[in-house]
């Protein structure tokens, strides 16, 4: 049956509300399992032996005493997970990526890993194993990987995007360019120019719940995946290839997931805790530490950023381009890819161009973070649209109006824009009385956009009506921030029925067909849209079973308030059956009521988002404090205003973080100095502000309800807004991500030496 | 492993001496039981002091104060008197670790961790702390300066702990001060930190002690920069004179918390923030 996706503009009773979510008892009270909460009888530990050296060949790997060291079960190398990718490269550097093959391409990579019978002799055995390694050299730093004497990472990579295709190795993976219009010709019309380079430091998603899972594979083939993933349905898919496994053999259940950000829609330790359990035959626990957690999975790039913004007198923009450097870690990545197509997303530019280069590293395998690639692209795009502002003698606020994208722009990336939301954030950031605190000694304000595409994708959603007129339903998407408690509103609002009566589990790899991963913002904007139809199926049948108990033709019932009413002269005489009545009637009328729905979710709308931020900074010691921090984003329709709120918050102290003092700090071994909490940064609450949140409702056309997705926009401006408030409280411009202490200082003592 | 509870020092003493493999002494454990995790230490021996009374005392008085090496630093927050007396030192035990660190944590432990950076320890000094020490000889007093050798090295032989520190009398018209430099507000370790602890007489300087941390191997007690404050009323050119014979005294080194340039300019900031606060404690400027 074809589905209207199409926006109705509908009036709603329980979407919009502020409901309890089912998740919240058991996550407060403790009862909530989360990855490393499941045990099975006879599960081993299992442990990871990872390189210390930034890159190096391993020569040999003798295991020959950790296997003879009582309670250890399997011992696993690059050499037991042979290659079953088909030629798949991308595949490859995954299984890569989890298991060295002959190089250790990074501190932390894993080369070995022991199951045994606990975490001691799991411990032992790593130490008894030896590992002859030929350092080579190294280079972790994204401009000296681009240098031409740079130490080559892999010598199969040729840089892709590039014409005609060159015939040398390279570390840069790929260039990649968008824009239009002609920007020489732009920049001649300029009456002002601004160009300028940053620098941002990688960071980590800092998700509080290390990668934990529990993995059972039998001799036959099949086996079971307990595991904190964004996308169960992803990893049992990937595992399966991995190690030549049927798709339908691996069931994959997701735990309860402790942050991911990103940083958990790829596989890291599941297939050696697969191969681990397949060894010895027995179910294979493995939970990351915190130091394997840094050192081995999630960060996202580091770069490097040129921007170049020209301007006339009266305010516009004449041309913008972009130089973006992203580093990938070991392996290619699309991140620089993502920095270019957003960087200039928020303005309708005549001439724009921006141009990215993927750049490898002696670094963790870079995966997303919240917007990937977006935030330090924002970074340097707004520092300048900031710095041409004031050389303008405008207002950044009004600058940003006078430029902003609209319906029907042309975005630098590529597609016309429908209705957006950057022009009304942008009003709301002026009309908004955060603008009219008074500035303090050493304060200042700073603003900036943010943009991200967002994704929909394959969804697949079960709704099953109990026989006592409780609703149960399934999906198939990862619930990392209150979708359960969102969808189950959309459920709610298209039966008619109380909020209470429905139950949202995410259901199993077993029990529903693919869902794409919990990444893109995609969670409700698709399970919701799939929740719509599959609830709208479910009324169907109930609505001919209403019929059939009233013997009259299915077309003369409607579904309304929650109950089947006979509709016609006719049958007034026939009271309305409730979903309750139905049910209860359900084993005598045909069986049981369900209903399904399978959907590419296509036509997820862009989000945009202004944030505004007062910041105080010592000029003695160079510490930054956050004062009033402010989001306005595009929410499309707030199914449950908290978590959108929530998003909106999560997003900005992630990147009040990021701005001010998170950062992997290498050594010049190409050792990571900080893999902890103690010296990589996160903020305490103590450190943030109440954020205040301001939800604007831009109908997304292509969503029945109008949703867009909003989890990853919020971390976009805050690196940029918080440079800008910083430059203007210290009177020097901040280039530098993060700034921390010290790097505010410097500037502050250069500028004044200069 | 071998996981002990004595009830009295003398058996603690023993118990330490007599382990020939490597021994610790668990008082919070905030330190401890984080290294065992991480596996930079295997004990073969951990002996729980906190069943000892005498180690649990807390007494207050302007004649001296008794801190015994199993009181949590949350207990010298809680105590009105203390805060009084020696708002110096409470602030900075009170600055280690985090609320639920505090439970646990001793002013004891920070200084027998030996950890450059250690909050307490700069205020201690300038305090002019001694330390009880127990070993199988008996006991000793040795001042909270004479107990850190170097990063995770302490002068303590092999069975000796410390049972207590001890404050010396109070004189009136005194005031301490501990500030630190950490880039996150809580749940941190001090880039730099400085205490300072004064006693006036008509509003000038009559004594005084500033100690550095985190910018040497060990806390550093700068004399040059007690001098520059005595006799004045903490003017301009006193607190000027103060801050460069900080800088001349720091020795920090370039890592992950903080450069040389960064260390050594912020360690004079804020000992000049320290002493303008321990002066107004003491009741300078008014």
């Amino acid at each position: 049956m074809p589905y209207e996706t199409s926006y109705t503009n509908q009036g709603f009773n329980v979407v919009g509300s502020r409901v309890k979510r089912p998740d919240g008892i058991d996550k407060v009270t403790g009862r909530a399992k989360y990855g490393a909460d499941m045990n099975a009888a006879g599960q081993l530990t299992a442990k990871v032996l990872r390189s210390p050296h930034a890159h190096a060949l391993i020569k040999k790997i003798d295991t020959s005493k950790a296997a003879k060291l009582p309670g250890v079960k399997a011992i696993v190398t690059g050499d037991d997970f042979p290659d079953h990718t088909g030629g798949n490269r991308g595949m490859m550097d995954m299984l890569e990526n989890c298991m060295a093959r002959g190089r250790a391409l990074y501190d932390g990579h894993a080369v070995a890993a022991v199951a045994a019978i606990d975490a001691e002799t799991a411990d032992k055995a790593l130490k008894l194993i030896k590992v002859t390694y030929k350092k080579l050299p190294h280079v972790t730093d994204v401009d000296e990987a681009m240098k031409a004497d740079a130490p080559i990472i892999h010598d199969w990579v040729r840089t892709a995007g590039v014409q005609p295709a060159p015939t040398t190795a390279s570390n840069v993976a790929q260039r990649s360019e968008f824009g239009h219009g002609d920007v020489d010709a732009g920049f001649a019309e300029a009456d002002v120019v601004i160009e300028k380079q940053f620098k941002t430091e990688q960071t980590h998603q800092g998700y509080i719940e290390p990668h934990a899972c529990l993995a059972q594979l039998g001799p036959d083939g099949s086996g079971e995946l307990w595991v904190t993933t964004q996308g169960h349905f992803t990893f049992r898919n990937v595992c399966s290839t991995l190690l030549g496994l049927d798709v339908a053999k691996l069931k994959v259940t997701s735990s309860e997931i402790g942050g991911g950000f990103g940083g958990k829609t790829h596989v890291w330790t599941e297939p050696v805790a697969l191969q681990l359990s397949r060894k010895a035959n027995r179910p294979v626990k493995l939970v990351m530490t915190r130091d394997e957690v840094f050192r081995a999975s999630g960060p996202t790039s580091s770069t490097s950023i040129d921007v170049k913004i020209g301007a006339k007198r009266n305010g516009r923009i004449t041309a913008a381009t972009a130089e973006l450097r992203y580093q990938s870690g070991a392996f290619p990545g699309m991140w620089a890819m993502f920095g270019a197509m957003t960087s200039f997303a928020c303005y309708d530019l005549k001439n724009v161009k921006s141009v990215g280069f993927d750049v490898l590293v002696n670094r963790p395998k870079v995966a997303a973070y919240r917007a990937p690639s977006a935030p330090m692209a924002a970074f340097g795009v707004e520092s300048v649209v900031d710095m041409l502002a004031a050389e303008l003698g405008m207002d950044p606020v009004e600058f940003r109006i006078k430029n902003a994208a609209k319906k029907g722009t042309k975005a630098s990336y590529g597609p016309v824009y429908g209705p957006i939301g950057i022009g009304p954030t942008l009003q709301a950031v002026k009309d908004h009385p955060h603008m009219k605190r008074r500035l303090g000694k050493n304060q200042g304000r700073g603003m900036a956009c943010g943009f991200w595409f967002n994704f929909g994708g394959q969804t697949c959603t079960d709704l099953n009506v109990g026989v006592d007129g409780s609703v149960n339903l399934t999906v198939g998407t990862v619930d990392v921030g209150g979708s359960r408690a969102s969808l189950g509103l959309i459920a709610a609002e298209e039966l008619g029925i109380d909020y209470d009566q429905v139950r949202v589990t995410i259901g199993d790899t077993n029990s529903l067909g693919h869902n794409d991963t919990t990444e893109g913002s995609r969670g409700t904007f698709s399970s919701g849209m799939a929740t719509i139809f599959a609830a709208r199926n479910a009324i169907e049948v109930l609505k001919q079973r209403a019929a059939a108990t009233w013997e009259i033709p299915v077309d003369q019932v409607v579904w309304e308030a929650g109950e089947a009413r006979a509709k016609g002269k006719q049958n007034s005489n026939l009271p309305p059956l409730t979903l309750k009545e139905i049910a209860a009637k359900s084993p005598r009328t045909g069986g049981p009521i369900a209903g399904h729905n399978e959907v590419v979710a296509d036509g997820a709308g862009v989000s945009f988002a202004s944030h505004l931020v007062d910041v105080e900074v010592d000029p003695e010691t160079g510490a930054t404090r956050v004062l009033r921090y402010t989001v306005i984003q595009d929410a499309g329709k707030a199914i449950h205003p908290d978590y959108v709120e929530g998003q909106f918050q999560g997003g900005a102290a992630q990147g009040i973080g990021w701005a001010l003092n998170e950062e992997y700090i290498y050594g010049d071994d190409g050792r990571l100095q900080n893999p902890g909490f103690l010296d990589y940064r996160i903020p305490v609450c103590s450190d943030l502000p109440f954020i205040d949140t301001q939800i604007l409702e831009i109908p997304n056309p292509n969503h029945p309800y109008g949703v867009r997705g909003v989890g990853e926009t919020s971390i976009v401006p805050p690196l940029a807004a918080i440079g800008n408030a910083v430059s203007n409280a210290v009177g020097v411009r901040m280039n530098h991500v993060p700034m921390s202490p010290p790097r505010i200082l410097k500037a502050i003592e250069d500028a004044a030496e200069s | 492993m071998r996981f002990e509870s004595p009830t009295t020092t003398k058996a603690a003493a023993s118990l330490l001496a007599a382990e020939k493999g490597v021994a610790h002494v668990l008082a919070g454990g905030t330190d401890l039981l984080v290294r065992m995790k991480m596996g930079a230490i295997e004990p073969d021996l951990v002996v729980d002091v906190k069943r000892i009374d005498a180690m649990r005392e807390l007494t207050v008085a302007a004649s001296g104060v008794h801190i015994g090496g199993a009181v949590p630093a949350a207990a010298l927050g809680e105590s009105a008197k203390l805060r009084a007396l020696w708002p110096g030192v409470v602030e900075a035990a009170n600055l280690i670790g985090s609320d639920q660190i505090q439970g646990r944590c001793t002013v004891v432990g920070n200084l027998c961790n030996a950890s450059p950076a250690a909050d307490s320890v700069p205020a201690l000094i300038a305090a002019g702390a001694k330390a009880i020490v127990v070993g199988p000889k008996g006991k000793r007093r040795i001042g909270a300066d004479k107990v850190v050798l170097g990063p995770g090295k302490t002068s303590l032989a092999r069975g000796e702990f410390i049972e207590a520190i001890v404050l010396p009398a109070r004189a009136a018209r005194s005031g301490d001060a501990y500030l630190r430099f950490t880039p996150r507000t809580e749940m941190d370790i001090a880039v730099v930190s400085a205490a300072v602890n004064l006693t006036l007489s008509r509003g000038i300087v009559k004594t005084a002690k500033v100690v550095l941390g985190a910018v040497a191997p060990t806390a550093v007690a700068v004399p040059a920069a007690a001098r520059a404050l005595i006799g004045s009323k903490l003017d301009d050119a006193a607190l000027e004179k103060m801050a460069k014979a900080c800088r001349a005294a720091c020795n920090p080194i370039d890592d992950k918390r903080g450069t040389v340039e960064y260390r050594t300019k912020v360690a004079g900031v804020l000992a000049r923030r320290a002493a303008l606060l321990a002066y107004e404690r003491a009741g300078g400027g008014k």
